[in-house]
């Protein structure tokens, strides 16, 4: 393989990141050159060409930006929490908060990550912290 | 300062809608060909003059060959980048570029949707956002309602001011005879209503309507001896900074129309007290407030009680979606033609009951996405050039 055929040797980003979650490790990209966190994982830093990532351990620690309550019928499920988390990395994602009533989910409040499940697929869910 | 280029060098000289509200038993081609013949027939021109065609819709893969095809045309520019709701913004910008240029001589910007009441319903064909459908939100509203709960924490914004915007909707569409929804509502109503996504309510949603529309643009020395009084582009910009909400990475109470307004208002060489006339896509309550405070019309955190104080419905000193709006004239799927359809039927004089008296500059303002691409555009009568 000629060397500027593929800037890096084995599964892309996203298939890196979900063979975390699989195994029950949630991993976030770190900039070697910057030391910025990176979510979602991409080849590039956003808005940049900084491409040399480590996979670190996420702390999980983070802090909720916005939340709302998606309306469900009951037999559907139940209404549920959408939340935006801010983690302490610096990095924003959208999730849900789970074992408390949606209506008590605040925004600013602390919340602590963990590897849920939805349908079926491995997530990063969150509770409070 | 000196005159930006495309300022008044080209003008939005017909327009035309169809379908408005239901239109039962007619496809989306269908509908948009009918606003594309009244669009024409209101400046005298024909299907033969068009030879640049802007377009997208919600149902073709391939959107400028299938309306190509359908409208029996041989176009020698296209362009029609696809940002979801305010697309025929930025088409408006492009077309006024190629016009300038002289990449084509007659532009033709459409649209057309009959997604209530045709076969397909409102099954989206959107691509699901990766990191955000594993959730299961439910998009758009959600992306919507994060914005709003954020607004409504930082700010102080209540409930009872979201629904203001809609009751200002729905005052205009009762004036407005085409739209959709026309009976009485009230703040109370609105707070009432089904709760959606918390804090939005059903009325704090735009309709699912049909409806198509269509503008022809033309050179400014060509406006002049067509039929209507021209609509002239003074100016216009898009900003885009993210596709998901969860991709916005600082505030997310303040959209890029905080940086499309400011550059739409230097090209046109005006500001915000010049305008007087807004049309902005309301596709949920928090959508009128979000940009009436990125366009510099009242600081950011006061546009809840901006709305509240009676300031854009009739009568207000800053009218704002004088049709009614997405949330009580028509939203098929995709709102920005409208915006640029009802700002020109104001600045020729021609909105009847709804008529804002002396409108020279009328702003109008698309969104796509959730929040993700903000595109605005300043037209004026001929006494602005």
């Amino acid at each position: 393989m000629s060397a500027d055929s593929q800037v890096w040797a084995g599964p892309g980003p996203d298939a890196t990141y979900n063979s975390y979650i699989e195994k029950g490790e949630f991993r976030l990209q770190r900039s070697k050159a910057t030391g910025k966190y990176v979510f979602p994982p991409r080849v590039m830093a956003p808005g940049s060409l900084d491409n040399d990532f480590t996979w670190e351990k996420a702390s999980g620690n983070g802090t909720v930006y916005s939340a709302v309550i998606v309306r469900q019928r009951p037999e559907a499920g139940g209404d549920f929490s959408i939340v935006l988390v801010d983690l302490d990395e610096g990095v924003r994602l959208m999730s849900r908060v789970v074992g408390m009533e949606p209506s008590k989910v605040k925004i600013g409040q602390r919340v602590k990550a963990k590897i849920g499940e939805i349908d079926g697929k491995k997530v990063v869910l969150f509770e409070a912290a | 300062m000196s005159k930006h280029p495309l300022r008044g060098s080209t003008a939005i000289v017909g327009v035309g809608l169809a379908g408005i509200g239901e239109a039962k038993g007619r496809s989306h081609l269908e509908l948009m060909g009918e606003s594309i013949h009244k669009a024409l027939s209101d400046c005298g021109l024909g299907l033969g003059d068009v030879d640049g065609l802007w377009t997208v819709n919600m149902d073709n893969f391939l959107p400028s060959l299938t309306v190509t095809d359908y409208l029996g045309i041989r176009p020698k520019h296209v362009d029609g980048p696809n940002v979801g709701g305010a697309s025929f913004l930025v088409h408006a910008i492009s077309a006024a570029s190629a016009l300038h240029t002289g990449l084509c001589d007659v532009a033709l910007i459409c649209y057309g949707s009959n997604q209530r009441t045709g076969a397909g319903g409102f099954v989206s064909k959107s691509d699901p956002p990766q990191w955000e459908a594993p959730y299961k939100p439910r998009l758009p509203v959600t992306a919507y309602a994060l914005a709003a709960a954020r607004h409504m924490h930082q700010y102080g914004t209540t409930r009872e001011q979201l629904a203001a915007v809609a009751v200002a909707a729905r005052q205009w569409a009762q004036k407005n005879p085409l739209a959709f929804m026309r009976d009485p509502l009230t703040i109370e109503d609105v707070l009432k209503s089904r709760m959606i996504v918390d804090p939005l309510t059903v009325r704090d949603c735009c309709l699912a309507t049909d409806g198509a529309g269509a503008v022809v643009m033309v050179r400014a020395d060509r406006a002049k001896s067509l039929k209507k009084k021209p609509a002239y582009f003074l100016g216009g910009a898009a900003a885009q900074w993210y596709r998901g909400i969860s991709g916005m990475s600082g505030d997310i109470t303040v959209t890029s129309a905080s940086d499309s307004g400011p550059r739409a208002f230097a090209m046109a060489g005006l500001k915000p007290s010049d305008v007087d006339v807004l049309e902005l896509y309301d596709a949920f309550t928090i959508n009128t407030i979000l940009f009436l405070e990125d366009l510099g019309f009242c600081p950011k955190g006061e546009g809840g009680r901006f709305v509240a104080d009676g300031n854009i419905g009739p009568g207000g000193k800053t009218p704002v979606n004088t049709n009614g709006g997405g949330l009580s004239c028509v939203h098929p799927g995709m709102y920005g033609i409208f915006t640029l359809i009802e700002a020109t039927e104001q600045i020729r004089g021609e909105g009847g009951e709804r008529q804002v008296p002396g409108v020279n500059v009328a702003l109008a303002h698309g969104n796509g996405g959730t929040l993700s691409s903000q595109v605005t555009v300043l037209l004026g009568s001929e006494s602005t050039l």
